[in-house]
């Protein structure tokens, strides 16, 4: 069997306080649900590779809390926290996120991961962000956000390959 | 805050998912309006009028050959917005990618 590449979409319409972010997964949605619940698997993937996770709080049920350090080479710190207000086994994850580092708390986002059965064993894992406002949204994904252009950004990818640089 | 005219501003200038297709359409090669018009199925003013702003932004070179003047993406441009845009998406492909390592391995596990 060829193994095809996942390939994680993200999508943000211009001028929306939402985005989207969709990836599959070569594996039956208990087991991903599972990687997303405990916490010896979950720290194991969230983030990037050059960025260390510590779970300070980790409460993967309805109304339980949790809160993350990332933390990079050079030892700086990025926090993040919130509450879990669903947790509903191994259909989908609603709660909130915020990110310790900004100037002011209460920059708050909801999130909603809902995981989907695919045929083949697959699971498709779709979550919605639904940020306070657009400047908020623009502001969590970097101003490249704000211009709309992640969105379709796959294909520039394409490009940038294609051409010697 | 100001917003920088689209003709001034590359960012702005890709914003618009029509001249991204025309980035899209000009790939890593070189080609005329025409092709480009044929590509796309769209009309020539078009495909003229978005060209003339990727144009002015600098994301797009023109070269003339005799009578045609043909186009290509002009990569040192669009580099530096590509960077830009990449972190948080960077953020969310490599921690799947973990997680795909994750799930092999628990796979490998429950056999």
């Amino acid at each position: 069997m060829t193994e095809k590449k996942n390939k994680t979409v993200i999508a943000a319409e211009p001028g929306k306080q939402e985005l989207f972010i969709t990836r599959e997964f070569d594996a039956p949605r208990e087991l991903v649900f599972k990687a997303y619940t405990d916490p010896n698997l979950y720290v194991r993937w969230i983030g990037p590779r050059d960025l260390t996770t510590t779970l300070e709080t980790f409460e993967p049920v309805s109304g339980g809390r949790w809160r993350f350090i990332q933390k990079d080479k050079d030892g700086n710190e990025y926090a993040f926290h919130g509450v879990n207000h669903e947790v509903t086994a191994s259909d989908r994850i609603i709660g909130t996120f915020e990110f310790d580092g900004l100037p002011e708390s209460g920059h708050v986002i909801l999130e909603t991961s809902k995981f989907e059965s695919l045929p083949g064993g697959r699971t498709r894992v779709r979550t919605q962000s639904v940020f306070q406002s657009v400047e908020d949204r623009d502001g969590m994904v970097a101003a490249g956000m704000e211009h709309g252009v992640v969105e379709g950004f796959e294909r520039l990818d394409e490009i940038l390959e294609g051409v010697k640089m | 805050m100001a917003r920088i005219p689209t003709t001034h501003d590359p960012f702005n200038a890709v914003a618009e998912p029509k001249r991204r297709r025309i980035l899209e359409a000009l790939g890593a090669g070189e080609h005329s309006v025409n092709e480009i018009v044929e590509a796309l199925g769209w009309p020539q003013p078009m495909v003229s009028k978005h060209l003339a702003v990727l144009k002015k932004v600098g994301l797009v070179q023109e070269r003339r050959a005799g009578r045609q003047r043909l186009y290509r993406v002009n990569v040192e441009k669009l580099k530096p917005i590509y960077d830009w845009v990449t972190p948080f998406e960077r953020y969310w492909s490599e921690s799947y990618e973990r997680l795909d390592e994750v799930l092999k391995d628990m796979k490998k596990k429950e056999k």
